[in-house]
């Protein structure tokens, strides 16, 4: 009989002996680079846990708490890293977890792989214990998804998926594999796959495209750059940077493209979209030439669509023909990957610095200063405000930090305040906005970049959502940061409640209970600050650990994020207060 | 406003479970009603066509193609209006065999329709009509006093006027 160790080295041998399916299963993913997945065991996916089991050296599984919280894991890996995000769940409820994660991971193009266990062939459509059809559920969420019924069947599909997931505009793929399948015995070969024959991941770029967009980019006289995370995506942070300082065009970032040019480089203008900075936003109606690059004109970056930079001509660059024209008409839609076309696009561009457009957002910035950020950040009232720990964090970390955050007003106000040096630091739920993304998805940042320090910056009512993740934290040690900004409110909802619907509360209130002694449950450190005198030092100590820490800060109860555009208003109607 | 009016989808794909599905949650999430939907083999060996009839705007049948051609098994999907389209529906009428002696007015309606009789039993006989859907529904219309045992309208069947662009590319997978 064959020793556990002699097995492990078939993927050396490459050689075709007979092992069962769920065996395979970790051949395909060490051959794919894997090293790591999250994950929640189950009765369906049992065999492959067997194998995990025996692979635990070369193969590191992360047992999450919910299996939300692993596919929110893999999302914050491949986030911060260049690898595909890998999570693992059992059939019926444990599929059915994973589903806000690959919807989240879809809307925001995330390369991810999700393995679900199923009943076995024979049970398939026969309402068994833990069946659900998860391949209807999982279709409109993912890029791709197929379910294996024979296990000769896994290496091709699972090439597949990684290729599908990573290619292209990157997307979350799930792949269901019955038990029997699992079982099964067949000789093993892998094949990496290079091309799926009806998909096309990166279309060619259209040089004459390119050479008009370069020649209209030339005769602008106030352009505007705005881009997105498929500059990150598309590895494309340099030409940006390039094209910014030969043309001298200021650009301006949706959240998910935050952090791909540093925050402080001076042609970075700031943030646009419904609560980012006041000059990008206003002025992107008042520009000639709108440069959309690796961007897709999402409702709460255009506002009113029937206002938005009617009187620009719009050149997209964008990797996915779909997005073209979808919601905003291109004068010059230019296919494909951001790196490749930015590159043919730069020697086409003439110098420039278009000083005096400059200096119109300079001005704007000046009157968003006064009355909104000044007080934000540097606030003379009593109580604490989220801008202001913001702050500190960037302080404390010399803005290399990659931030991750859930959804709300404090993701508001991290987008708009933290400062990034590197790319892939801004690790946030764009698209889906899932509250309870943030902490499992910084356990994935860490994991996914452990020289880094990652700090998760997320609401009360968020953290309570995946608050079971602490324990992957104490139990791996993982030295993520957690600061959660307790501000007693779901605070966005109860801003709109006082802001459209006459201050009527409904179900915004939260009663929380004391943060610091779960924390202290998990035997994570903890502590709360309330008090501006505390802060600095707290922060401060937070950054200093080494292991996992977790501050709460009490902010004021009721501020709200400013500016706005309101849902419904255009871009130019943006609200300074 | 932009009008609503009639579209051709056509999209080539892989023949693989889960895309019909796939492909409808497109509509669906548009909130749009499939008005026809007919799934064949094609002019390409092991490459499928659905033919989609859908009532809408240009912008939305755009967006809609777009998102239908990216997904993954889907080859190239393309939409046309009814003038760039060359269409017809099937429909199979069963009608008790006696009226076809009682009545001479159906003999009279099987002629001038260009129906064809496909099977007569001792109690029913089968008409098969193909055509325009008007066509169809003037021949249900002249049908119904008799009395219809049964009727059914297959989706809409279409080739197109111009040359589909695909041709080419199909071309190649045939020698891979």
């Amino acid at each position: 009989m064959e020793t556990l160790k002699e097995r492990k080295t078939i993927t050396k041998k490459n050689e075709a002996i007979k092992i069962s399916g769920a065996e395979a299963i970790i051949h395909c993913l060490l051959a794919e680079g894997v090293d790591l997945l999250y994950g929640y065991p189950g009765g369906a996916i049992m065999p492959v846990y067997d194998e995990l089991y025996k692979f635990q050296d070369r193969l590191t599984h992360i047992l999450t708490r919910h299996e939300q919280g692993a596919t929110h894991a893999a999302q914050g890996y491949a986030r911060v890293s260049e690898k595909v995000g890998v999570a693992m769940a059992t059939s019926g409820p444990g599929a059915t977890n994973l589903v806000t994660g690959l919807a989240d991971a879809q809307i925001d193009s995330t390369p991810m792989v999700c393995i679900t266990g199923q009943v076995p062939r024979h049970l398939l459509g026969s309402d068994a214990f833990q069946e659900t059809d998860i391949i209807g559920i999982s279709t409109p969420v993912t890029k791709w998804n197929y379910q294996i019924t024979k296990a000769s069947e896994i290496p091709e599909i699972i090439a597949k998926a990684f290729y599908i997931a990573k290619s292209g505009r990157p997307g979350p793929v799930l792949i269901d594999i019955t038990k029997n399948a699992q079982f099964d015995e067949f000789e093993f070969s892998y094949k990496k796959c290079e091309a799926v024959r009806s998909y096309n991941p990166t279309p060619k770029p259209n040089m004459e495209l390119i050479k008009a967009a370069g020649k209209l980019i030339n005769e602008a006289k106030k352009p505007l750059i705005v881009w997105g995370q498929g500059v990150i995506l598309g590895k494309a942070e340099k030409e940006l940077k390039a094209l910014v300082e030969k043309t001298g065009i200021p650009a301006a970032w949706t959240i998910m493209g935050a952090s791909a040019l540093e925050t402080e480089h001076p042609l970075n203008v700031g943030m646009v979209g419904m609560h980012g900075n006041y000059g990008p936003n206003i002025l992107t109606n008042e520009c000639d030439v709108l440069i959309a690059i690796g961007m897709r004109f999402d409702d709460r970056v255009t506002g009113r669509l029937e206002d938005y930079a009617r009187q620009a001509k719009v050149i997209h660059f964008e990797i996915d023909p779909a997005e073209i024209n979808k919601n905003v008409h291109a004068d010059i839609p230019v296919l494909g990957n951001s790196k490749e076309t930015l590159s043919l696009l730069l020697p086409l561009v003439n110098s420039n610095s278009h000083e005096a457009w400059h200096n119109v957002f300079k001005e704007k910035y000046q009157i968003e200063f006064d009355t909104v950020i000044k007080k934000d950040i540097h606030p003379t009232k009593d109580g604490l405000t989220m801008g202001e720990v913001i702050e500190e964090i960037n302080i404390a970390t010399e803005h290399k930090a990659a931030i991750v955050t859930d959804v709300g007003q404090h993701q508001m106000i991290a987008c708009r305040y933290a400062k990034f040096k590197e790319t892939k630091s801004n690790i946030t739920s764009g698209g889906l906005g899932t509250m309870g993304f943030a902490l499992p998805a910084a356990i994935g940042a860490k994991m996914g970049a452990m020289d880094r320090e990652v700090v998760a910056v997320i609401g009360d009512g968020g953290y309570q959502m995946t608050i079971q993740e602490l324990g992957v934290i104490f139990q791996h040690n993982i030295p993520v940061k957690i600061v959660v900004l307790n501000n007693d409110h779901l605070g966005m909802v109860r801003q709109w409640q006082e802001l459209f619907f006459d201050k009527r509360y409904a179900s915004t209130v939260m009663v929380n209970p004391d943060f610091v002694k779960i924390a202290e449950g998990y035997h994570i450190e903890a502590k709360s600050v309330s008090e501006r005198k505390d802060l600095k030092a707290a922060v401060q100590e937070m950054i200093a650990s080494d292991k996992p820490y977790f501050l709460e800060v009490k902010v004021e109860k009721e501020d709200n994020v400013f500016p706005m555009i309101p849902s419904g208003a255009a871009v130019s109607e943006i609200r300074l207060k | 406003m932009e009008n609503n009016q009639w579209f051709t989808i056509s999209v080539y794909s892989e023949n693989n479970v889960g895309l019909l599905n796939r492909i409808s949650g497109i509509f669906l999430k548009r909130h749009i009603n499939i008005e026809s939907l007919n799934v064949s083999k094609s002019e390409i060996d092991n490459v499928s066509k659905f033919t989609i009839v859908i009532y809408t705007t240009d912008t939305w049948v755009h967006n809609i193609v777009g998102q239908i051609e990216k997904q993954i098994e889907v080859i190239k999907a393309f939409y046309h209006t009814d003038d760039e389209t060359i269409y017809q529906e099937s429909a199979l009428f069963k009608i008790a065999s006696d009226l076809l002696f009682d009545e001479r007015q159906i003999q009279n309606i099987i002629k001038e329709s260009n129906a064809q009789i496909v099977t007569v039993a001792r109690d029913f006989f089968v008409l098969a009509k193909s055509g325009r859907r008007f066509e169809i529904d003037d021949m249900y219309e002249q049908l119904k006093p008799f009395g219809i045992m049964q009727f059914v309208r297959s989706g809409r069947i279409s080739v197109t006027k111009d040359e589909m662009q695909i041709s080419a590319l199909l071309r190649e997978f045939q020698y891979n």
